[in-house]
C-alpha cells in the first residue's frame, strides 16, 4: 500500500526530525527571553525622556526592521567572527540572531502596549507616593503586558518560523534535519510535509498556550 | 501654621497660562472648595498642589514642606496628600482591596495582613465592604469613586484633594459620595475640593474660593460667598448655575 510506504518513511524519519525539533525549540526559547528583555529594555529607551537613549533605540530598531533577518545572520555569524574579536559558534550566533532580531519587534510592541494605557493610570500611582519605576512596575507594565499578549504571540511565532534559516549555517534544527532526511531517503516531499506538519504542530501549540494564558489574565 | 501656603503659584502650558497669580491657604481640618467655570484654572490649581502638574512659578509648601524646591522627595509629600480623581483612575488589573493595599504595602512597607484589615476597615467605612474582591469593572461609577477614596485615605494622609469627584457620576450615585466626603470632613480632615456641587460647597465648606481666567476673584465663608457676592464675575457665574 502507498499509504502504508509514507508513514513508514516519516515514522523511520521521526527521530532524527524530533532531535532537529528539539535544538529548534532550544534555541527559540533562550533567544525569545534573550528577545523579550532586549525589547523591554529598548522600549524604556525609546519613552526616556534622555535624547541620546531615543537615539539608540531608534538606530537599532530601525536597523532590525530595515534589513532581512538572513543578512543580520550572515553578518553576525560571518562578519562579526572575521573580525576575530569574538569566536561565535553557530548556535550562539543563531540564539543572538534571532534575538536581536526579535527585540528590535518587541521593542515596539511594548512601546506601543505602555503608552496605550491611560495617563490617569500613571497620575493615580504618582498621587499614592510611588515613584516613577514602582509606577512603571507594579500599575503600567502589568496592564500594558495584558493588552501586548496577541501581538507577542504573534512575533514569538514569527521568530520560531526564523529559526529554520538558522539552518544555512549549519545549525542541525528541525528544517536542517528535513533537507538531510530527505536527500538520504529521496523523498522530499513526504519528508517536507512531515517537516511541515510538526512546526504546524508546535506553533499551534503555542496559539493554545497563549489562549490560555490571556484568558486567565483578561482584565476584569 | 497653614498646612497648605500657596504663594504667587503660576503655571503655564507652553504660551498658554493657566494660572496667573494665584495666593491662597489652608488651614488644618479645613475644608475648602474651589468653584468657577471650566477653563477658569480650578483644576490645575488643585493638580499643582501634589505637583502633578510642573509649577512655573511661585511657591507651594505643604505641610512645612517646600514642594518649588528642585531638590524636595516629592513622593514623601504626595504621600501625605491624598487625591480623588474625577475618572476615578481605579487599577483595573487589581482587585479593589489590592488597590487599597498596593501603595500600603509597597511604599509604608506595612505586612499584607495588617494592610488588607485597614484596607476592609476603610472599604466598610466607604460602604464597599462587600465588594473588596470585586475588580474595578464590576463596580458602578460611584463605587468606583468611593473606592478610590479609600484608596486614598489607605496612605493615612494629611490633606485630601478632589478633582471634580461627581462629575463623571450619574446623578443617582452622587448622593453616597458626597456623604462619604461630608464624613471625611467631620473628622477633621483638610479638603480641598474642585467642584460642581454648589449644595456641597455651601454646606461643608468652610471656605469657597471663586476662580475664573486664572486668578482666585473672590474668597470667602460659603453663605457669604452666596448670599452676598463682592465681584461682578462671581454674581454673573452663580446666576448661571444656582
Amino acid at each position: 500500500m502507498k499509504g502504508d510506504e509514507t508513514v513508514d518513511i516519516i515514522v523511520a524519519a521521526l527521530p532524527i526530525l524530533l532531535k532537529g525539533l528539539q535544538v529548534t525549540l532550544y534555541i527559540f526559547v533562550i533567544a525569545i527571553i534573550l528577545g523579550f528583555l532586549i525589547g523591554l529594555v529598548v522600549a524604556l529607551f525609546k519613552l526616556a525622556p534622555i535624547k541620546l537613549l531615543n537615539w539608540i533605540a531608534k538606530v537599532y530598531v530601525d536597523a532590525i526592521r530595515g534589513t532581512p533577518f538572513i543578512v543580520q545572520l550572515f553578518f553576525i555569524y560571518f562578519g562579526v567572527n572575521s573580525l576575530h574579536l569574538v569566536s561565535l559558534n553557530n548556535t550562539t550566533a543563531g540564539i543572538i540572531t534571532v534575538a536581536i532580531n526579535a527585540g528590535a519587534y518587541f521593542a515596539e510592541i511594548i512601546r506601543a502596549g505602555i503608552q496605550s494605557i491611560d495617563k490617569g493610570q500613571t497620575e493615580a500611582a504618582r498621587s499614592i507616593g510611588f515613584t516613577e519605576a514602582q509606577t512603571m512596575r507594579y500599575v503600567v507594565l502589568p496592564q500594558a503586558f495584558r493588552r501586548m499578549l496577541p501581538t507577542i504571540t504573534n512575533q514569538s511565532i514569527i521568530s520560531l518560523k526564523d529559526t529554520s534559516l538558522l539552518s544555512v549555517i549549519g545549525i542541525a534544527d528541525l528544517t536542517q534535519q528535513g533537507q538531510i532526511q530527505a536527500s538520504a531517503t529521496f523523498e522530499a516531499f513526504k519528508i517536507w510535509l512531515a517537516v511541515g506538519i510538526i512546526y504546524f504542530i508546535i506553533i499551534y501549540l503555542l496559539t493554545l498556550l497563549a489562549n490560555f494564558v490571556e484568558r486567565r489574565i483578561q482584565v476584569r | 501654621m497653614s498646612i497648605i501656603t500657596v504663594k504667587n503659584l503660576k503655571k503655564s502650558f507652553g504660551k498658554l497660562e493657566v494660572l496667573k497669580d494665584i495666593n491662597a491657604e489652608v488651614q488644618e481640618k479645613e475644608v475648602i472648595c474651589v468653584i468657577g467655570p471650566s477653563g477658569s484654572g480650578k483644576s490645575t490649581f488643585l493638580r499643582c498642589i501634589n505637583r502633578l502638574e510642573e509649577i512655573s512659578g511661585g511657591e507651594v509648601v505643604i505641610n512645612g514642606h517646600n514642594i518649588t524646591d528642585p531638590k524636595i522627595n516629592i513622593n514623601k509629600v504626595r504621600q501625605q496628600v491624598g487625591m480623588v480623581f474625577q475618572q476615578f483612575n481605579l487599577f483595573p488589573h487589581k482587585t479593589v482591596l489590592e488597590n487599597i493595599t498596593l501603595g500600603p504595602i509597597k511604599i509604608l512597607s506595612i505586612s499584607k495582613e495588617a494592610a488588607e484589615k485597614m484596607a476592609l476597615e476603610l472599604l466598610d467605612k466607604v460602604g464597599l465592604k462587600e465588594k473588596a474582591s470585586s475588580y474595578p469593572g464590576e463596580l458602578s461609577g460611584g463605587q468606583k469613586q468611593r473606592a478610590a477614596i479609600a484608596r486614598a485615605l489607605a496612605m493615612n494622609p494629611k490633606i485630601m484633594l478632589f478633582d471634580e469627584p461627581t462629575s463623571a457620576l450619574d446623578p443617582e450615585m452622587v448622593g453616597d459620595v458626597l456623604e462619604v466626603m461630608k464624613q471625611l470632613a467631620k473628622e477633621g480632615m483638610t479638603m480641598v475640593v474642585v467642584t460642581h456641587e454648589m449644595g456641597f460647597a455651601r454646606e461643608v465648606g468652610d471656605r469657597v474660593i471663586f476662580m475664573d481666567g486664572g486668578y482666585i476673584v473672590e474668597e470667602n465663608e460659603p453663605n457669604q460667598l452666596f448670599g452676598n457676592p463682592q465681584h461682578e464675575r462671581t454674581k454673573a457665574f452663580l446666576s448661571k448655575v444656582l
